[in-house]
């Protein structure tokens, strides 16, 4: 039992309904998800299964020829699991067609290129599919950051965006998901032997303790320091967000008339729907 | 007082008067169909919650088309129901109307708008400034509009002008997943707030809550009344629509007030007399409206 916890049945509830309604005000009853072999994204199709009916879910695995193989096993097992649709598309092509001549070796830049690769291919296949693209991005990896902006971050339609890390643990398990992707250690397998954890530097357990008395509760840092957090990641992770609040905002539009897109016209987006 | 009333949870379409105003009259229908005399709907129930820039797109004035048609509607069962009014100065309200044997009794303007978090009310509409209450032929009926419920001058004022029932309409945003709560956290803060609100108002209480989602917040819906002992008379649990139906009564108000005299005991004029001296002291200076 944790601080963090959330009533299971109620908060699944409330995010098969949201995918429903939210899908259903623009004409979609069926979604694109990429599917990696990770906790996040069978959740996001868990819950979708739930939504739509399994038979309405397009799981898609998008490997890179340095891509661990059990990546794409686990991705299968899931897909099976819950009785959704997939397909493959190896974007070991698609990617190397940019990133070899000049060879761009920078891991991050690579990173990023194969993230954008497989938004481009989801968002084709969303029009194939008929389905709109499913988010996998949960609130910590939003608030931190710990995503390629228009990559893995893009989609259409998020049920996990306010869900943290420990969160989403917990509705794997009570979706009964897969136990190899629970018990893994979570990577974006962008290269060999990656782990989030290893890359942030602290565990998400952590993080999450943290992120719910910072954020939602709005602790201050003198607060924080004295219930036992360390100045040192308490300011780190300060830090991550606020220097991350770019890719979670629209692009910058500079305003000049008396009613200007991003700052003041104002509509939902089911506005005329 | 005698009344059977029904409160409507539904999901209105933002900003589709037509959609929406075939759903009232389908819901009011159906309601005196089954007998009610009285049917009540959500906040704003008419053109849907986050309007933004569309709010003047769906402002209606007293008699325009839509809320005539309500007109209309109410000479099989009295109404209550959300819109958004252009008023006579020009302004815009949050307004809560009801209509009666064909006539427009009442409009309340929510006085207290909620712009902090994820609302922004006031940057849409004007403040109303009073609460008047609404002389039914079912009862003396006063509106507390969701966040007006939270501040203690109108329920308050609904005690002193000897209110029969207080409706509290709402768009009430659900929130709280967290484990160790029985539902949703916003819910069951309402809940303790009504129930509060009953037993110290001596009053029934109704509150009309909507579902559905605009723009991924869902609304938690929680409808339910509660009788003037403070316990419940009826709740619609979950996030489905749905109706719930429950009679209102002079005799249990009576009881209520006979085990308690709080009324009796009340000394208004302690109160009025401090804020009286407060005001000339200047001590809202600068609050104005």
């Amino acid at each position: 039992m944790s601080e963090l916890d959330v009533s299971e049945e109620l908060t699944t509830d409330l995010l098969v309904r949201f995918l429903r309604s939210e899908a259903g005000k623009f004409g979609f009853d069926r979604v694109v998800c990429g599917l990696s072999g990770g906790v996040d994204s069978a959740v996001s199709v868990g819950l979708a299964a739930r939504a739509f009916g399994p038979e309405n879910v397009l799981g898609v695995m998008m490997p890179y020829r340095t891509s661990n193989p059990s990546s794409e096993a686990d991705a299968r097992v899931v897909a099976e699991a819950v009785g959704i649709t997939t397909r493959k598309v190896d974007i070991s092509e698609m990617a190397d067609g940019y990133l070899k001549e000049p060879e761009v070796t920078d891991r991050m830049r690579r990173g990023n290129v194969m993230a954008r690769c497989r938004m481009i291919i989801l968002y084709d296949l969303s029009v194939e599919w008929r389905g709109l693209v499913l988010g996998t991005s949960n609130k910590t990896e939003i608030l931190l950051g710990y995503s390629t902006q228009w990559g893995d971050s893009a989609s259409a339609l998020n049920p996990l965006g306010d869900l943290y890390k420990h969160q989403v643990f917990q509705l794997a398990r009570h979706l009964d998901l897969p136990s190899e992707v629970i018990e893994k250690a979570p990577s974006a397998d962008l290269f060999e032997g990656q782990t989030d954890e290893d890359e942030l530097g602290f565990s998400y357990e952590e993080v999450d303790r943290l992120l719910v008395k910072m954020i939602d509760e709005r602790w201050t840092e003198e607060e924080l320091v004295a219930d036992g957090f360390e100045l040192g990641f308490v300011r780190l992770v300060a830090n991550r967000i606020a220097a991350n609040q770019y890719k979670r905002l629209p692009p910058i539009i500079a305003k000049l008339g008396p009613r200007s897109v991003t700052h003041d016209f104002r509509y939902l987006r089911s506005w005329g729907h | 007082m005698d009344c059977q009333i029904h409160l409507a949870q539904l999901e209105p379409t933002l900003g589709n008067l037509d959609a929406n105003l075939a759903m009232h009259a389908e819901a009011a229908s159906d309601a005196a169909s089954q007998g009610a005399d009285c049917v009540l709907f959500s906040e704003l129930s008419l053109t849907g919650y986050f309007l933004k820039d569309q709010t003047s797109d769906v402002a209606l004035r007293r008699g325009e088309g839509p809320l005539e048609r309500l007109a209309e509607l109410s000479k099989e069962i009295s109404i209550a129901a959300g819109f958004i009014e252009r008023g006579e100065d020009g302004q815009l309200y949050n307004a809560y109307g009801f209509w009666e044997d064909g006539e427009l009794l009442g409009v309340h303007r929510k006085v207290h708008l909620v712009t902090y978090g994820m609302f922004e009310e006031h940057r849409d509409v004007g403040a109303g400034c009073e609460f008047a209450p609404i002389e039914s032929k079912h009862g003396r009926f006063s509106v507390l509009t969701c966040e007006d419920a939270w501040h203690m001058q109108g329920p308050m004022l609904a005690f002193h002008a000897g209110a029969d029932a207080l409706l509290i309409p709402s768009a009430s945003p659900a929130r709280g997943v967290l484990t160790g709560s029985d539902g949703l956290g916003s819910v069951q803060t309402w809940e303790r707030l009504l129930s509060s609100w009953a037993l110290l108002t001596q009053t029934w209480v109704c509150h009309i809550n909507r579902v559905g989602f605009e723009d991924g917040i869902g609304f938690g819906g929680g409808t339910r009344v509660i009788d003037p002992f403070g316990e419940s008379a009826g709740a619609l649990e979950g996030l489905d629509a749905g109706t719930l139906s429950a009679r209102i009564d002079s005799a249990t108000l009576d009881r209520a007030r006979v085990a308690l005299p709080l009324r009796r005991d009340e000394r208004a004029w302690i109160l009025a007399r401090e804020l009286s001296q407060r005001a000339e002291a200047g001590g809202w200076e600068g609050r104005g409206e």
